[in-house]
């Protein structure tokens, strides 16, 4: 039996909108803080510490995160969907996917809390 | 028309058998890159954590960065990000319907190529300095 999987969200345009979005995100946080670490030069830990408490800086954080979550979860079903499959991993490829896929989502759920308790529960 | 002979299945010992064209190379890089990112956000967490966390912990990421395996995977990530950024924006670009001939994507490959291992090689100088 085929099961007609082609895409995450049964839908190629939603999914090609999300990685696109996601991307836009990813790339703006990346300038930013590539940008401020470059212009600041010598970053003391007070200077480090005063910019992640800014309010503007853990939104764009936490944003930054989320989109990561959308972002890596396509990348990653993809992959799976493409390698995990019976001629490489015998009969067992769906479980083995299954076993893949749910390992991806929970590390991304890891790094979202660990965000959450890195922005605000160091304080 | 049904041509029997189409690859649906490749085997991992077909891979060096086939042409690798730049643009297959540079698509297999960003999705290489891309998993690399995926499992290196846990290196770039546990940094934030500890940067932020106290001064002692500061000091001790940039000691841990200063050695030569911490510089090694921070240049590493570095370029992993580096590399998948720079494809990513090519594919942004190429959404806008640019370079979407057999020559103009051969040619968006090569720039791709080329900025990201000028970001590469920066990145690995930033590292080495501190």
């Amino acid at each position: 039996m085929v099961t007609q999987v082609t895409s995450f969200s049964r839908n190629g345009m939603s999914d090609w909108i999300v990685q696109r979005v996601s991307a836009y995100i990813l790339a703006t946080y990346t300038v930013l803080l590539v940008g401020i670490m470059l212009l600041q030069g010598d970053i003391s830990h007070a200077d480090w510490q005063a910019l992640f408490s800014q309010t503007w800086m853990q939104i764009m954080t936490l944003l930054t995160i989320l989109a990561t979550c959308a972002h890596a979860w396509i990348g990653m079903w993809t992959i799976g969907t493409d390698y995990i499959r019976e001629h490489y991993f015998g009969a067992g490829a769906d479980g083995v996917r299954l076993i893949y896929q749910v390992g991806c989502v929970l590390l991304l759920a890891v790094y979202v809390l660990w965000t959450v308790k890195i922005l605000w529960g160091n304080g | 028309m049904q041509n029997d002979h189409r690859p649906i299945n490749v085997n991992p010992s077909d891979l060096l058998a086939f042409a690798w064209p730049l643009a297959a190379l540079a698509s297999i890089t960003h999705r290489i890159s891309g998993v690399i990112l995926f499992i290196g956000i846990a290196f770039a967490l546990y940094a934030l954590d500890m940067s932020l966390a106290s001064e002692e912990g500061f000091e001790s990421l940039k000691g841990m960065m200063n050695s030569p395996l911490g510089m090694f995977v921070t240049w590493g990530l570095l370029s992993a990000l580096a590399y998948h950024f720079v494809a990513g924006i090519k594919h942004l670009v190429m959404d806008y319907g640019y370079a979407e001939t057999l020559e103009g994507s051969k040619f968006a490959s090569k720039i791709a190529i080329l900025f990201s291992a000028v970001l590469i090689f920066l990145a690995g100088i930033w590292v080495i300095q501190g």
